[in-house]
This record gives C-alpha cells, sequence and structure tokens, in this order.
C-alpha cells in the first residue's frame, strides 16, 4: 500500500509541494548507521507542531508570523518526556491544533515512547524531546545556523543513538 | 523537517521522518521515511487510540533501526477511520494562516475544495 501524500492537501496547494526537488545544496545521500541494538538504544523525538509548556515557556511567535506571513519562529523548545498534555500548549497557524491539545502523543508520543523502554522494545527515552514550529522562511536559513547546533547539542547532552521526527 | 533531518543525520545522528507527505520527503531526500495516509498534524494517529499509535511508532523505529541504505521509505497500510470530507476539514485552522490567505487571494475567484 503506497500513500497517497496529498489525500488531505486542498488541490490548489498540491503544486507547492508537489516535483520540488531536493533543497538546494541538500541533493547528495546523507547517512548515520544506526549500529546498536534497539534494545540498547536510546531514543528521542522532535515534533514540529509548535507544542510548548505553557507554565514556563513562551509561545512560538505567531504574532510576528500575522505580520509577515514569510517568516515562521525559528526557535526550539525542550518538552520533557514526563510532560503531562495539561502542561502542553500549541503555537501554529497552520493546523487545528484541537486533537493535539486533546492528546499531545498524536504528536510527540512521548508516554509511549517510555512505555516501550519499560517493555525492553528500546533500551531507553530522553529524558528531553524536542519541539519547533514548522512553518519557516523559504531559506530555512535561521533554523540551519541557529537552531541547528542547539539541537545537535541537546541530542549529544542527551545521548540519543537515533531521532524520530514527525511534522505537524 | 526533511531538511532538518537530513542536516540531524550529517551530524552523526540517525533520523527517521514520520510524514503525511512521504512523496515530499523523499524528493527532500530524508534518509528513512515512513508514510502514514493521516490528516495534517495526526503523524502517529487518531487521539486516545493507543493501538494505532503504536503501530506508527514501532514501525518508526524498526524503519530506524534496520532500514539498510538512504532513502528507505515504508508506507502504513492503515486507513483513517474518519471520512474524508469530515477529516480534510477538521485538520485545517479555524482562520486561515497568514501565507494561506494572501496566496487564496491571488488565485481567480472559485470553489475551492480538494476533495
Amino acid at each position: 500500500m503506497i500513500v497517497d501524500s496529498y489525500r488531505f492537501l486542498p488541490r490548489s496547494f498540491r503544486p507547492l509541494y508537489e516535483g520540488k526537488g531536493p533543497f538546494p545544496g541538500e541533493e547528495t545521500p546523507v547517512w548515520a548507521p544506526f549500529e546498536k541494538r534497539l534494545q540498547a538504544s536510546r531514543i528521542a523525538l522532535l515534533t514540529s507542531a509548535g507544542l510548548y509548556l505553557k507554565a514556563s515557556q513562551p509561545p512560538f511567535d505567531v504574532v510576528r508570523e500575522q505580520d509577515n506571513p514569510e517568516w515562521g519562529d525559528p526557535s526550539w523548545r525542550s518538552i520533557p518526556a514526563g510532560a503531562a498534555a495539561s502542561e502542553i500548549a500549541v503555537a501554529h497557524l497552520h493546523i487545528n491544533d484541537e486533537d493535539i491539545l486533546s492528546d499531545p502523543e498524536i504528536a510527540l508520543p512521548a508516554h509511549l515512547l517510555d512505555q516501550l523502554a519499560a517493555e525492553g522494545v528500546i533500551g531507553s527515552a530522553t529524558a528531553e524531546h524536542l519541539s519547533v514550529m514548522g512553518y519557516q522562511d523559504r531559506s530555512l536559513q535561521a533554523w540551519r545556523e541557529q537552531t541547528l547546533p542547539d539541537l545537535v547539542a541537546k541530542l549529544r547532552d542527551q545521548q540519543a543513538d537515533g531521532l524520530i521526527l514527525a511534522p505537524a | 523537517m526533511p531538511v532538518l533531518a537530513r542536516w540531524i543525520e550529517a551530524a552523526g545522528i540517525p533520523t527517521v521522518v514520520v510524514t503525511m507527505m512521504p512523496a515530499v520527503a523523499e524528493e527532500r531526500r530524508a534518509p528513512r521515511i515512513v508514510g502514514v495516509e493521516f490528516p495534517f498534524g495526526h503523524p502517529f494517529g487518531m487521539p486516545g487510540d493507543k493501538a494505532m499509535q503504536r503501530r506508527v511508532l514501532e514501525l518508526a523505529l524498526r524503519v530506524l533501526a534496520g532500514a539498510a541504505k538512504f532513502g528507505t521509505r515504508v508506507d502504513l497500510d492503515i486507513e483513517w477511520p474518519v471520512s474524508l470530507r469530515d477529516a480534510y476539514k477538521a485538520w485545517q485552522p479555524k482562520e486561515a494562516s497568514p501565507i494561506v490567505r494572501r496566496f487564496l487571494a491571488a488565485l481567480p475567484a472559485r470553489g475551492e475544495c480538494g476533495a
């Protein structure tokens, strides 16, 4: 069964996504081999659904995006693996956030990953997961220059052996 | 997101992208891809459906750890349990995003329907 990548996309948006080819400068393969057994590995999650902790973190800046529609907040948030659904908020203007607010696991399955660790499917999950807001300016320059080094440093600090990324 | 995955992979950390648009992730040359035919905002499935979420996450782990080569894509055979018409409406924000408002304003006037 092959997934229809455009099933839920408005027809007029399809040309914005289809047939664009590689991102400029990102044509060649990149590969980091996954060398350990899953049972001995530590896994991290990254969502681009714009999740943040409402009590302690600022939302992604959707006010500036309203004024400048081609800009998206390039910052990132650390989400503790044990955060409860009631602690999590969403700042993302391109999706309806009701389902994520009712069950953040559909974007960032941190509790399920902890359960798989407890069952021995994986060795462990990182104590913190990563959140970004996926709508970004076309060049991705701020993501590359500011956000990427932080994300990589956080993943290394947490000794992540692999990362599961999920766009919103 | 596929480009972010590439950059993190290039830094030495293996990645898998779980995505509603696996064809786009392939074009963008993500190293490992899991495709799901779910509405946007729902990469791991239906809220409250732990069994569905687990199937997605376990497939992601299998592809992350077991893909033999760059560009590996595996699609998950789960049909979204809501009618296309309802799901299509439900995932979209109540107010169009700023860029979409601008995009729609530039289109010739006609009915918009992706279903």
